[in-house]
């Protein structure tokens, strides 16, 4: 699967109570909480963000609350990709579970600019910045984990091996 | 191969004999736990995979504590539809408004949870049992679905950090202190993935209160799971309360570390998270005059009867400083009742402080005392991301009971030597 878009950047420890704040948390609704995806941090983000965007942030992504309404958010909003130096654990097992791909990659981190327009090969795990030419490997998913994504997240791959 | 007490836990619960750090394993749960934010995500998720019926209905317990008694008819109908759901799958440990407290102050006092046990929660502070000597972490809500539907979780085994404990604390000094002091030492990221393990002679001066308070900020050092091991005080608190037979794990003498940490207990000062990280730690020394609009003391961090004796002790016979609302929030009906008993209530209101009925309310900004803009809170609470408690420009700075109270008199961020 490939995925291209433009990039909003972040810095470190991007918590779940920015991605989605608590007080949206009454509603299960998707595109409800994607209206107010990051507004915390950059209240314009929902206005700005298309389809097949792609995030870019430093360390452990996703820290904080186990809310899976933040990378519910973050996928209904269009966002094609997380990539990030690393991610916090629970953040990490949510968007595998709801199916949003997520890469660690520092060096893609360390030099991808808010605005660059980047492709990537979630299979190969390869990031292609398409500003500025330069390409990146990303560590692919372990087998375990790439047999949930290929059956569509955790629920579909329960339902499948109970037949 | 040599394991850690977290380590056991898990091989044990796999059927397996060892395991060992980054294996993939697929493991029995003894309880699998929502509340009303994530429970009704985790229920779309299982009716959305065609479930009927849940694997085993003793198991699961679902606890209405982060917008209830509900804050608006959104909230109302996310509750509704966890109850529903209890009813119709004959959920045995479903708590509602009356019953309920907050769940991780909750579970352990039900004797749902116990040492030895694997636990999984959608709720981030899940991890609070470990102070029972249990394997228990946090998980979002489709881990909770799949938990609910076969009763089993994979998990990748983690390796662990030690800390080693000496001394015993100062006066006005507790669980929560040392906690926000390792946290300031690891960094928010500084135990990512892995267990924190607690070892050492000063562990025997920590109350069971000061071992969740520990135990339950660990993920806010990134970590999987927080663990002390099982002791004789331990025993005494799930004694009439827990109902399974606990199972008790000791770490082999030669497992292995990623690191490890002696801290003497004694040496540690009042300490305080500033905004907006709680690895942003200073001690009483390094405050200065941060003047404050509110105070809170609760939380499934500490909102126990430890906590409540702390804050009374402080308060007893003082006024809180004018301007400072003062929220105090008892985890539980059981914490709630004790503290009527003991007087602890009649304390606070003498003091001016406001007794709440047992919510998660304020702490995630979700009700119950919301910042304005630019207002400053001194909360017993576990977070303090930027627009946690409101405002994106209100401020959180966590801290002790000890600090709360004092704070709520000072008035600004003060320890109670200071008063």
């Amino acid at each position: 699967m490939k995925v291209e878009g433009k990039v909003f950047k972040f810095g470190n420890d991007v918590d779940t109570d920015v991605i989605i704040p608590a007080r949206y948390l009454n509603t299960t609704s998707e595109t409800e909480l994607a209206s107010h995806c990051m507004e915390d941090i950059d209240p314009d983000f929902v206005k700005k963000v298309k389809a097949g965007d792609i995030i870019v942030a430093g360390d452990n992504f996703g820290c904080g609350s186990s809310r899976e309404h933040a990378p519910i958010a973050i996928k209904a909003s269009g966002v094609s990709l997380v990539i990030a130096n690393s991610f916090a654990r629970i953040f990490y097992r949510n968007s595998i579970n709801i199916g949003l791909p997520i890469l660690e990659c520092p060096e893609a981190v360390a030099e991808i600019s808010a605005g660059d327009e980047v492709s990537c090969d979630l299979g190969e795990g390869v990031i292609r910045n398409l500003t500025t030419g330069k390409s990146y490997k990303a560590e692919p998913f372990p087998p375990f984990i790439q047999e949930i994504i290929a059956d569509g997240g955790l629920m579909k791959h329960i339902t499948k091996q109970n037949g | 191969m040599p394991m850690t007490m977290s380590q056991k836990i898990l091989a044990a619960h796999a059927g397996l004999k060892e395991v060992k750090a980054g294996q993939l394993i697929n493991a029995e749960l003894d309880m699998v736990l929502a509340n009303d934010i994530t429970g009704p995500v985790a229920i779309k998720e299982f009716n959305k995979a065609g479930a009927t019926a849940v694997k085993d209905k003793s198991k699961i317990a679902l606890v209405m504590d982060h917008f209830a008694p509900n804050k608006d008819i959104k909230s109302a109908q996310q509750c509704k539809l966890c109850r529903d759901f209890a009813a119709e799958k004959e959920i045995e440990n479903f708590f509602d408004v009356g019953e309920m407290g907050i769940e991780h102050a909750l579970l352990p006092e039900k004797g749902l949870v116990g040492a030895g046990d694997l636990v999984i929660g959608a709720d981030s502070h899940t991890c609070t049992y470990g102070a029972l000597g249990a394997f228990s972490t946090g998980v979002g809500s489709t881990d909770m679905a799949a938990g609910m539907m076969t009763g089993m979780c994979w998990f990748k085994v983690p390796s662990a950090i030690k800390f080693v404990l000496h001394g015993k604390p100062a006066k006005n000094v507790c669980g929560k202190d040392l906690i926000l002091h390792i946290i300031g030492m690891i960094g928010v990221d500084g135990a990512l993935y892995k267990s924190m393990e607690f070892y050492g002679d000063g562990v025997k001066y920590l109350s069971m209160d000061d071992r969740f308070t520990i135990c339950n900020m660990a993920i806010e050092a990134g970590a999987k799971n927080g663990i002390f091991p099982v002791d004789a005080l331990t025993l005494e608190y799930m004694n009439g309360r827990f109902k399974r037979r606990p199972a008790i794990y000791m770490a082999d003498d030669d497992a292995q570390f990623d690191s490890e940490y002696e801290i003497d207990l004694s040496t540690l000062k009042p300490t305080v998270s500033f905004p907006h990280l709680p690895e942003n730690t200073k001690t009483s020394d390094q405050w200065g005059d941060i003047k404050i609009d509110q105070v809170v003391i609760g939380s499934c961090t500490n909102g126990r009867i430890s906590d409540m004796r702390i804050a009374a002790k402080v308060l007893k016979g003082r006024h809180v400083a004018k301007g400072v609302r003062t929220i105090i929030i008892p985890a539980t009906n059981e914490v709630y009742l004790e503290a009527v008993k003991e007087g602890l209530v009649e304390t606070f209101i003498k003091a001016g402080a406001v007794v709440s009925t047992p919510t998660c309310g304020p702490c995630l900004g979700g009700h119950m005392g919301i910042l304005a803009e630019n207002e400053r809170c001194v909360s017993t609470t576990n977070r303090n991301f930027v627009g946690r408690m409101g405002h994106v420009t209100s401020e959180v700075y966590l801290a002790s009971p000890y600090v709360a109270a004092a704070s709520a008199v000072a008035g600004r961020l003060a320890t109670p030597d200071e008063l």
